[in-house]
């Protein structure tokens, strides 16, 4: 078991590590020298132009070698420097991913766990049930196919133009102010629905799919068909199924992350909805380049923390990687 | 069950090509995500030489909806609509083509040599895998994407495709540890042949129907992770695609006005491409696959 997870571990670290290599190389060794056109950026803020070329000084410190520069980085990381954001001058990175980043949580742990789990039931109840696989089957493949943002309009668009139903945009009603009252909370709620739904819905085709397959597979293994030939009642034969069949299952939703925190990025461009895909959109128009390295760092180290939690959960429920049998492939 | 036993002493005297094409016309996800799939490559093809306007220029009255004059409306700022769609069409074939090869063949010249080899170079090999089947990809295009002052097509497609190959590679390695021990492969191996000359002589003909369907994953994929990046942004920078048609429209308030003709063509074509793809792919699946037919 120790061995498993020491594996894994010693993947993310050096998984953390490539990240910030390119983070630190990219804005180096783009053509058209970014780093250039930043300088001469700030050039144009006059009450800027100290503070952040100190800043400068600390983080590119170009006339030095370069890994001299490397270890500015890392230095600079750790102390949990990611530089200040030029278009809300002089706030730090930090602050503003901070900020963002509650509500990009709110959306994606509750769509990515919900989904999972409904997914899956769904899944695991259509296979080989032929009316049921019937509509669940071509559903799946319509919702896995549909882009997030795509999804996120036509409901936004429907419910919230159309019917009016749910509000359009943001993450809250902006006459209010951002307080713990229960009209607050209940206008947070609201607002949360839509893009909720659209993440939820994309991403629980795949598991709906993906878990069908599974159950189809192992209900053709040897193991079931020798309990059915000793007169087991289906229900028990799936319930093996099933539970052999989720291993996998939580090995993908390990993969899937990544795809997933994209998604919910576009969907919160969709519904400028508050979170880290509004701030990346906005570093975007106003290229600053900061907050989307910065972004980029937490976005990494938040999808190799949440492996690290499919990891041991792994090792809780599959028994064979505690007594050192190799149970997952990686 | 039925259908298709009594249907396979039929086929089994023709040659292989034939076989194939037998149970491929009877494959109704095969048949229906193949024509969906080819309307829409019909479409990229041969709609920029239809429409009857530039896709970027302004010469239309604004905001009309769907008419015989412009078959889908034109946008907020008159352009039309439908020659956007099918320019965007193509983009997005493009980057799909182009991102699905680059990342196919990375995918199976790791995967070969990994599983193949084995030791060392698998050793190498599979954490390079395992690293960038970690990092969250759609974040790295993102930081590349922003810094990159103009972006074409190509460079997209490209980066997508870099980004994309890891699980490719590792169910080819898997695929390709399997083949490995078979006898054919140690006769040519005894028959003192190449590294080179067995994985590409031996080893992948005997997985030629598994590549074709990593290919269409790759393909669909490809097409998706284009269509979010350009949403957000970062899509080409000298031209149209279906995914900077969502993000002008979201972002001119096409969504408060009703205008759903600009937004909606776009989405239901990239859903009709990849979900065709995919429909494609579990047809393909049941084709080559013997045991899953009677399902």
């Amino acid at each position: 078991m120790l061995r498993y997870l020491a594996r894994k571990l010693f993947i993310y670290l050096l998984t953390f590590i490539v990240a910030v290599t390119i983070d630190w190389a990219i804005p180096r060794f783009m053509p058209g020298n970014p780093v250039d056109a930043l300088v001469s950026r700030i050039a144009m803020m006059p009450d800027a132009n100290a503070a952040l070329t100190s800043y400068f000084m600390a983080a590119f410190n170009l006339d030095q070698p370069l890994w001299q520069q490397y270890f500015n980085f890392w230095k600079a990381l750790f102390n949990g420097d990611l530089g200040r954001s030029i278009m809300l001058f002089p706030t730090p990175v930090t602050t503003l991913i901070g900020r963002a980043l509650p509500y990009t949580l709110g959306l994606l742990l509750p769509s990515i766990l919900l989904s999972w789990y409904v997914g899956n039931m769904v899944g695991a109840l259509a296979a080989r049930r032929k009316i049921l696989d019937n509509t669940v089957l071509p559903l799946g493949y319509l919702l896995t196919a549909t882009p997030y943002m795509w999804l996120g309009i036509l409901l936004a668009w429907l419910l919230g133009s159309v019917l009016g139903w749910f509000p359009l945009a943001f993450g809250y009603d902006q006459a209010l102010k951002a307080e713990w009252t229960w009209r607050f909370f209940g206008s947070l709620v609201f607002h949360w629905v839509l893009p909720f739904a659209s993440l939820f819905l994309v991403a629980l085709g795949g598991w709906a799919i993906g878990m069908r397959n599974m159950i189809i597979y192992e209900l053709e293994s040897d193991y079931a068909n020798y309990l059915q030939a000793l007169g087991a009642p289906a229900r028990l034969v799936r319930k093996y199924a099933f539970r052999n069949a989720m291993l996998p299952q939580i090995t993908g939703l390990a993969l899937q992350l990544g795809a997933v925190v994209g998604g919910a990025l576009a969907t919160e461009i969709v519904f400028s909805y508050p979170g880290l895909g509004w701030l990346v959109l906005s570093g975007i128009q106003n290229q600053d380049y900061f907050v989307i390295q910065g972004v980029f760092l937490f976005i990494i180290v938040g999808v190799l923390l949440a492996n690290l939690i499919v990891d041991i959960v792994y090792v809780v429920v599959d028994p064979r990687t505690r007594v050192g049998l190799q149970g997952d492939a990686a | 069950m039925t259908s298709t036993d009594s249907a396979a002493p039929a086929a089994a005297g023709k040659t292989h090509g034939n076989e194939f094409l037998y149970f491929a016309s009877r494959n109704t996800k095969l048949v229906i995500g193949t024509v969906v799939f080819v309307l829409f490559l019909l479409a990229a093809i041969f709609g920029p030489m239809l429409a009857a306007y530039q896709p970027m220029t302004f010469d239309a009255p604004p905001g009309l909806p769907p008419s015989a004059e412009h078959w889908f409306g034109t946008t907020l700022f008159g352009q039309d609509v439908f020659s956007q769609f099918v320019h965007g069409l193509r983009s997005s074939f493009i980057v799909g083509a182009l991102g699905g090869i680059t990342a196919a063949a990375i995918g199976m010249f790791v995967g070969f040599f990994a599983g193949y080899r084995g030791g060392l170079v698998d050793e190498v090999l599979n954490m390079l895998t395992n690293v960038v089947l970690v990092i969250p990809t759609f974040a790295v295009l993102l930081v590349v994407a922003a810094y990159l002052s103009v972006r074409g097509l190509g460079t997209e497609a490209l980066f997508i495709g870099l980004t994309s190959w890891p699980w490719a590679a590792r169910a080819i390695r898997a695929q390709t540890f399997s083949l490995t021990s078979r006898d054919f492969v140690d006769m040519a191996r005894l028959n003192g042949e190449g590294t080179f000359r067995i994985i590409f002589g031996q080893i992948a003909p005997n997985m030629s129907s598994y590549l074709v369907m990593t290919f269409i994953l790759l393909f669909g994929g490809a097409i998706l992770t284009a269509a979010m990046l350009d949403f957000i942004g970062l899509g080409p920078t000298d031209g149209i695609s279906l995914g900077l048609m969502m993000n002008y429209s979201v972002m001119n308030a096409a969504l408060q006005l009703g205008m759903w003709w600009w937004f909606v063509p776009p989405g239901l074509a990239i859903t009709g491409i990849v979900g065709s793809l995919y429909v494609m792919n579990v047809g393909l699946d049941e084709v080559f696959n013997p045991k899953l037919r009677a399902l």
